[in-house]
């Protein structure tokens, strides 16, 4: 395999959905072209930073009116 | 895909079984909140807040007595009526939705939006869940529908599902750099959500959906190509394409923060 061949199958490597065969060609390759083996681990550390990355507070006025909407919505409830 | 039978995802979207959903969600919206709240005297009247005896100076409701984690059992509640157990869910995925619909928006208002017509539907049509998915996975559908809408509607000739023009040999990274072993340390947990939600930004929409859904809210290929009335080929060449500029937008801030 060449590198146009490893960024051909880095997202099945990454994902874990490489067959066998192809992903020993590829981690041949891997332990003989520096470059490719740094675009394997950065987009790996791409998808892991955005993955891990928790979401910032809501906004309290956002919220607010998130919930205002809810209940105002509960309160057309038929009673 | 080929280019003469090229779509839209705002039109792919409203073909979808999904947006089907959604259309059928607004015109039964009043049954179900009143299926919902049957019987269960905390929806009435005082409604969401006075159904958890909240103060004003304290906005947030107390903790379900439900198990934190137990989501399950927090959606079998609120089906059964206990509008404090759908609270719970709100308050547990208000920040997640927000900004997951922000990233497809790229607009507070259009987000917000979206967020609040997400939740009020998945309220409305929670006896319709069947419970063979994740509630979030579910809310997470109900969002992207809403929120493409939204963008539709804002940027209705920027949309587009066509196969991306550039050639192979445009994937292939130049100058490739060393991040070191966490390169997030790098930024204050601030300082990093701008710089993820400015790269994102840059992305083509129908990139950066198909990213969101699949890398960070971890739906699987195949629930993503159905989401997006997508054939499963195309969602996984957008991915790789996704992850490969994304990687090298961030390679920038990386490469510059190190040689700071």
């Amino acid at each position: 395999m060449n590198c146009r061949g490893v960024i051909r199958e880095l997202s099945d490597y990454l994902d874990g959905e490489l067959d066998a065969r192809a992903r020993e060609e590829l981690e041949r390759h891997l332990t003989n072209c520096t470059d490719c083996r740094l675009v394997v681990d950065t987009t790996r550390k791409t998808i892991q930073i955005f993955c891990n990355s928790e979401p910032v507070p809501l906004p309290e006025d956002v919220r607010a009116r998130l919930h205002k909407a809810l209940e105002k919505r509960l309160r057309q409830q038929p009673t | 895909m080929s280019r003469g039978g090229m779509e839209t995802i705002a039109s792919s979207a409203r073909s979808t079984a999904s947006n089907k959903q959604t259309d059928a969600m607004v015109s039964q919206s009043n049954r179900r909140y009143a299926t919902l709240c049957r019987g269960r005297e905390p929806c009435l009247p005082g409604g969401w807040r006075a159904a958890h005896r909240l103060s004003s100076s304290n906005p947030r409701p107390a903790p379900s007595a439900i198990a934190k984690d137990d989501e399950g059992a927090l959606v079998a509640s609120a089906k059964a009526g206990d509008a404090s157990a759908f609270e719970e869910l709100v308050n547990r995925y208000e920040g997640k939705i927000f900004r997951l619909a922000m990233n497809i928006t790229q607009n507070r208002e259009d987000a917000e939006d979206a967020m609040q017509d997400a939740f009020l539907k998945s309220f409305a049509h929670l006896r319709d869940f069947q419970g063979d998915s994740r509630f979030y996975t579910w809310l997470v559908r109900i969002t992207v529908n809403e929120a493409l809408m939204k963008l539709r509607k804002r940027r209705p000739n920027q949309i587009s599902l066509d196969e991306p023009v550039e050639s192979e040999d445009d994937l292939l990274p130049r100058e490739i750099k060393d991040w070191g072993p966490t390169p997030e340390q790098q930024f204050a947990q601030t300082e990093l959500h701008t710089v993820l939600s400015n790269v994102i930004s840059q992305l083509d929409a129908g990139f950066r959906v198909v990213f969101l859904l699949r890398d960070v809210e971890e739906l699987s290929t195949e629930e993503t190509a159905q989401l997006l009335g997508l054939s499963v080929p195309a969602v996984k060449s957008r991915l790789l394409r996704a992850r490969l500029k994304l990687r090298q937008k961030l390679d920038s801030y990386f490469q510059r923060s190190q040689s700071n």
